[in-house]
């Protein structure tokens, strides 16, 4: 598929020296839906405002569409949606006009069927006359969202799209962006929720320090990073764990009476060993169950190895 | 040219406009029909004519400008300072537009506002006095040239202004003193003549006796010394916020 956004080696230093972005590098490609985690600082924001055309890049090339963010602006700009971070909105104006005045920026004619469509959408129809003070938090999120995708853009930035939303809020902006997808928008999100890029991300990029840690296809992501757990769950309780089985690393949780088993699923994984050395330790099973790793615990040990 | 984004960013500023329309318009009739009374009445009832025109009449001019200047300058300061406080500039700034589509769209709106009072206040002086207007043409060119050229200073000073205090530093600590003494309620020939030089260092001087001429015919500076004043000032402050766009000041960092 070809590549709707590039980024090549973009660098912002700020006056007094700090460099918020180091050299990023990255493409994205048409109708994927990719994720950027990061800790607070990490360059994420700065990022999308770079491309957005909100802060200016020291140095390095980025382009949408074909278009350079500086050289074709307005080309470039036209394709591009954002959601910032922040609720800002215009506290008095009525919802239907914010969204009209969205449209008419980006350098579009009044449509009135489209900006229906869109509220409908986000379930926003039946707010649109009332000013934007009135709505709660969530709908102004929603709010952003239609503005942002007034003008039809082919690229939608969220940025931290679901900070402070409730879960079912979370949930249904999860859904808006599923159907975005389905209509072809590619979507780059930054999100603080890792479980929220698991459940929508095509690929996770991971931002630290103003680096790209790496970028990698979410599956693929979680199966060579990923550990499972094998949880032993005893009879009895036990106060430590046997010299038998010092061996295989374990610990020991829940009151004693569970064994927490750590392995590679892509390596030899040493479950029977495991359990025999148990047996023969004299332990009687209750229960096994396996866990997966989240992306939430690849995560932190990628940006605790970045900082070691 | 991005026509549908100027179109946008006017009728956005102009909607703020008509929400809060009884206010636009009560404010202005109610300041000039006091200044009628206290200047007018009070002094007028001293002061019978300047240079054969009623003293009433005299100051209409003078006070149009006064509030036309401050207004033009507070909506457009108000019109480009709101985004930047709550944030929404974030919009402005992601758009496909360039810095004379924002600046077209936000200074003409708030010329537009102060436009419309200055006609306000025009008719609502003639229930009090007689008014004539010699050269209409060149009235309305005054009119138009000053609400644009404050409506600039004003989105300068809406740029420049990083919190509520200094958006009314520039028009109470500059603009009201220079418009006070600028011959709102005076003619400078009454004026020692110290200060009659004085004066003439005072661009609103040029600014007055160029709108009283196109009133009366009657000017304390020659018309065309008013009229290169007010386009120079015009001309000034389109090259700031040519620069100001052109590095970002205070705008993208």
């Amino acid at each position: 598929m070809a590549s709707i956004l590039s980024i090549r080696d973009l660098r912002k230093s700020y006056e007094g020296g700090f460099e918020a972005l180091k050299g990023i590098s990255l493409e994205i490609e048409e109708g994927e839906i990719i994720a950027l985690l990061g800790p607070n600082g990490a360059g994420k924001t700065t990022l999308i405002s770079t491309i957005c055309g909100i802060t200016t890049p020291s140095s390095g090339t980025v382009t949408v569409g074909g278009h350079d963010i500086q050289s074709e602006f307005r080309a470039a700009r036209r394709m591009i949606g954002l959601v910032p971070q922040e609720i800002a909105l215009e506290p008095f104006e009525k919802v239907i006009n914010t969204v009209r005045f969205s449209r008419g920026l980006f350098g579009h004619g009044r449509d009135d069927a489209r900006i229906e469509e869109i509220l409908r959408k986000l379930s926003l129809w039946d707010k649109r006359d009332n000013a934007i003070k009135e709505l709660s938090g969530g709908m102004k999120r929603r709010v952003l969202i239609a503005k942002a995708l007034a003008h039809e853009p082919r690229v939608l930035f969220l940025d931290e799209p679901t900070a402070g939303v409730d879960v079912e809020l979370r949930k249904d902006m999860w859904q808006v962006v599923a159907e975005l997808k389905a209509a072809g928008v590619t979507i780059i999100l930054t999100t603080h929720y890792i479980e929220e890029a698991e459940a929508i991300a095509d690929r996770i990029g991971v931002i630290s320090g103003g680096e790209l840690l790496l970028v990698e296809e979410k599956n693929a992501l979680m199966r060579r990073m990923g550990r499972k757990h094998i949880e032993v769950q005893l009879t009895e309780p036990i106060s430590e764990i046997p010299a038998a089985l010092a061996k295989h690393d374990l610990e020991l949780a829940g009151e004693g009476d569970i064994l927490v088993y750590s392995y590679d699923t892509h390596k030899r994984t040493g479950i029977t060993a495991l359990l025999n050395d148990v047996a023969e330790a004299g332990l009687v099973l209750r229960d096994v169950a396996t866990r997966q790793s989240s992306l939430e615990e690849i995560f932190v040990n990628l940006v605790s190895g970045e900082k070691a | 040219m991005n026509w549908s984004a100027i179109g946008a960013i006017y009728r956005f500023e102009m909607s703020r406009f008509f929400r809060t329309l009884t206010q636009s318009f009560i404010s202005p009739v109610l300041s000039t029909s006091l200044y009628f009374v206290v200047f007018g009445t009070a002094i007028g009832s001293r002061i019978q004519e300047v240079e054969g025109v009623s003293y009433g009449a005299f100051i209409v001019p003078g006070l149009i400008m006064l509030s036309v200047v401050m207004l033009a300058i507070s909506n457009a300061s108000f019109g480009i300072y709101f985004p930047k406080f709550i944030g929404t500039i974030y919009e402005l700034l992601s758009a496909p537009v360039n810095f004379i589509e924002i600046v077209v769209g936000y200074v003409g709106a708030a010329a537009t506002k102060s436009l419309f009072v200055g006609v306000v206040i025009l008719i609502t002086a003639s229930f009090f006095v007689e008014l004539r207007i010699e050269h209409p043409l060149a009235m309305v060119a005054f009119l138009v040239l000053t609400c644009l050229s404050f409506s600039l200073l004003g989105f300068i000073v809406g740029i420049w202004a990083s919190n509520f205090e200094q958006m009314s530093l520039i028009p109470q600590l500059v603009v009201t003193p220079l418009i006070f003494l600028g011959g709102t309620f005076y003619s400078i020939s009454m004026l020692p003549p110290v200060w009659q030089t004085i004066t003439l260092f005072n661009p609103v001087v040029y600014l007055i006796s160029g709108f009283r001429w196109s009133f009366y015919g009657m000017a304390d500076v020659p018309i065309l010394a008013s009229l290169a004043a007010i386009v120079g000032f015009t001309g000034l402050c389109l090259a700031v916020i040519w620069w100001i766009f052109r590095t970002g000041w205070r705008i993208r960092s």
